[in-house]
């Protein structure tokens, strides 16, 4: 009996083989080698011209200071965080809300209102971006055609303030749905005898829904919060989406954008790199802070 | 008291056959409905719009009413079929393979990771679980520069391995795979496997395997959407347009209608096309399988 216990005690090892290997290549390699090149730079000695004239060098923290006094940078770093203030609260407001309702008794036309709030989820961001894109089209646009009609002035909503509302409107609209399902199913996770004693107190709803309700599925709501605010620093495919119906979308409206066009518009990967590595620590940073903070407050709410 | 249990039973029932027999009808809640009915709408209006406009000529598109049906669905039909002879069909076919291969090996790596996670005691198994979820951290550029720079080293950029490799380990599928292995299959069941004289391999695959599908099921899913909807990484690996997935082909072309308007209808009819075989995977699979398990809910 001695064998099998040898071999059960290699097994694991070998079964994590290819996520293992898959994550050395994919994940840590290109990591490591995005943060080496951003501590190189080009120097480009004499007219730039022959073999041995461009030649990478150690750059120290130059590319960082760079990086940093980027105003480029900073101001899709502000864009970004003044559009994940309307879209992370709208979404997740919204996503409970419907949970809750969901979850209401004598509710009907459940399983369809469902499955169509979840659809968008189905529905590649660029092609959500392109939808709303073209209903915010003016001469496409119901919105416009209905305000056409009333004779009320019609706002561009590509330019300026509204474009915030627009972008964050693609969003919400594309999240709600799943992060409703993951609400929806921790609501369904808690057991009903723990409302019962409440309605029998006379409760109303309202208050079921407020005292005991959003308290028990706190842990799914942190979690939604700290994915949305992770998909929310990363938006990329959206306002690029977008860029090609509106000329206020710069090619550096966010800063993923911005590391993007740095390195394959200008070419300069060193800088890409530095500016990148910028953002994966602050996303960590963040990351980890808020599920400490997350952690203390459950730890210090009954532990499971 | 009873009638509250009775009701969580009917909506744990995701078909929803509706109250059942012998059962007094009840009034309706009146504001939940309404709610959810205003949500449903909102999530269905731009799918609504694609389908009507997709049927617009060019010509109706910007001067007849938004929700007002065209009468040129067939000819915008010809006319993305005729664009460049076709390569719509092969976007199309494109991300059938990428998302179809990619979900299918991702599924692969996850179940056999996920068991070993799940199952086994071992030590680090705790620090290879957090450093496989840390990936989900990553913002994807800063992942995309550096593996574009690294396949170019490789030879492999602009080609379908390029898109095709990065995506398999979903560390997401991962977590997943392990919450599913923990709750179906039984300590005492590989237990009973190894007292037969199987190996550690035979009892995943002939044993724990089978016990786990419906999981991977979602992780499929879960997965393949993912790639499916994928557009950052295929627009930084990619430049030859037989190559692209959908989601970026419709991208070049909007991008070249803002030049050329005449190409706006081509991109909103295959923009519709391309919402369809989704939606009706979703439509189709959702009456065997719940979206909970997508959130990892586990039934005891």
């Amino acid at each position: 009996m001695r064998s099998p216990a040898r071999r059960a005690r290699h097994a694991p090892y070998l079964f994590l083989v290819p996520a293992i290997t898959l994550f050395l290549l994919f994940f840590a390699l290109p990591i490591g080698y995005a943060v080496w090149l951003s501590f190189r730079k080009v120097q480009v000695s004499g007219l730039g011209l022959g073999a041995g004239a461009r030649e990478e060098v150690w750059a120290g923290l130059e590319n960082y200071t760079g990086a940093l006094s980027d105003s480029e940078l900073l101001h899709g770093a502000l864009r970004v965080l003044g559009y994940g203030c309307i879209v992370v609260p709208v979404m997740l407001g919204l996503a409970l809300l419907f949970a809750l309702m969901l979850d209401a008794e004598r509710v009907r036309l459940a399983p369809f209102t469902r499955l169509a709030i979840f659809l968008p989820y189905a529905v590649p961001g660029v092609v959500a971006a392109l939808l709303w894109g073209f209903l915010y089209l003016p001469g496409v646009s119901p919105f416009h055609f209905v305000l056409d009609a009333l004779g009320l002035p019609q706002p561009d909503l590509l330019d300026g303030g509204p474009l915030y509302a627009a972008l964050s409107n693609i969003a919400v609209w594309g999240g709600t749905g799943f992060n409703m399902i993951v609400i929806y199913t921790a609501l369904r996770a808690v057991p009903a005898e723990v409302y019962e004693a409440a309605k029998l107190d006379g409760a109303t709803p309202l208050q079921i829904a407020l005292r005991i309700k959003i308290p028990m599925v706190a842990p799914s709501l942190v979690l939604t919060f700290f994915f949305s605010i992770i998909a929310t620093l990363q938006v990329f495919s959206e306002p690029t989406t977008l860029k090609p119906l509106t000329n206020s979308v710069s090619t550096t409206w966010s800063p993923l954008m911005k590391v993007y066009q740095d390195a394959f518009g200008n070419g300069d990967i060193h800088a890409a790199a530095a500016q990148a590595t910028l953002i994966a620590v602050a996303t960590l940073v963040l990351s980890f802070g808020f599920l400490r903070t997350a952690d203390r407050r459950t730890k210090q709410e009954a532990g499971r | 008291m009873s009638s509250l249990t009775l009701d969580r039973a009917a909506a744990t029932d995701a078909t929803g056959s509706g109250p059942g027999p012998g059962r007094p009808r009840r009034r309706i809640a009146l504001i939940p409905t309404v709610t959810l009915l205003l949500g449903a709408v909102y999530c269905l209006l731009p799918v609504m719009w694609v389908v009507i406009a997709s049927t617009k000529s060019g010509r109706e598109l910007f001067s007849t009413f938004t929700f007002w049906p065209g009468t040129g669905f067939a000819e915008n039909l010809t006319d993305l079929n005729s664009y460049r002879e076709g390569v719509y069909w092969q976007w199309m076919a494109n991300s059938a393979v990428y998302a179809g291969l990619g979900a299918l090996l991702s599924t692969c790596v996850s179940a056999v990771s996920g068991y070993a996670l799940a199952t086994y005691r071992f030590r680090g198994r705790e620090t290879v679980f957090h450093i496989l979820l840390a990936g989900v951290l990553m913002p994807p550029v800063i992942l995309a520069i550096p593996q574009y720079l690294l396949m170019a080293e490789a030879d492999l950029t602009d080609s379908y391995l390029s898109v095709l490799l990065p995506q398999i380990l979903s560390p997401y599928g991962v977590y997943l795979a392990r919450i599913y292995a923990a709750a179906a299959v039984p300590s005492d069941v590989v237990e009973a496997g190894r007292m037969d004289g199987a190996g550690e391999w035979r009892i995943f695959t002939r044993v724990a395997l089978p016990m786990m599908l419906p999981g991977l099921v979602t992780v499929f899913l879960f997965q393949f959407v993912a790639v499916w909807n994928n557009f950052l990484l295929p627009f930084v690996m990619l430049s030859d347009d037989e190559r692209f997935p959908i989601t970026l082909g419709l991208y070049t072309l909007l991008e070249q209608g803002s030049s050329q308007p005449a190409l706006y209808t081509l991109v909103i009819t295959g923009a519709f096309l391309a919402v369809v075989p989704l939606v009706a995977l979703f439509l189709v699979v959702q009456r065997f399988w719940s979206l909970d398990l997508l959130s990892g809910a586990v039934k005891s």
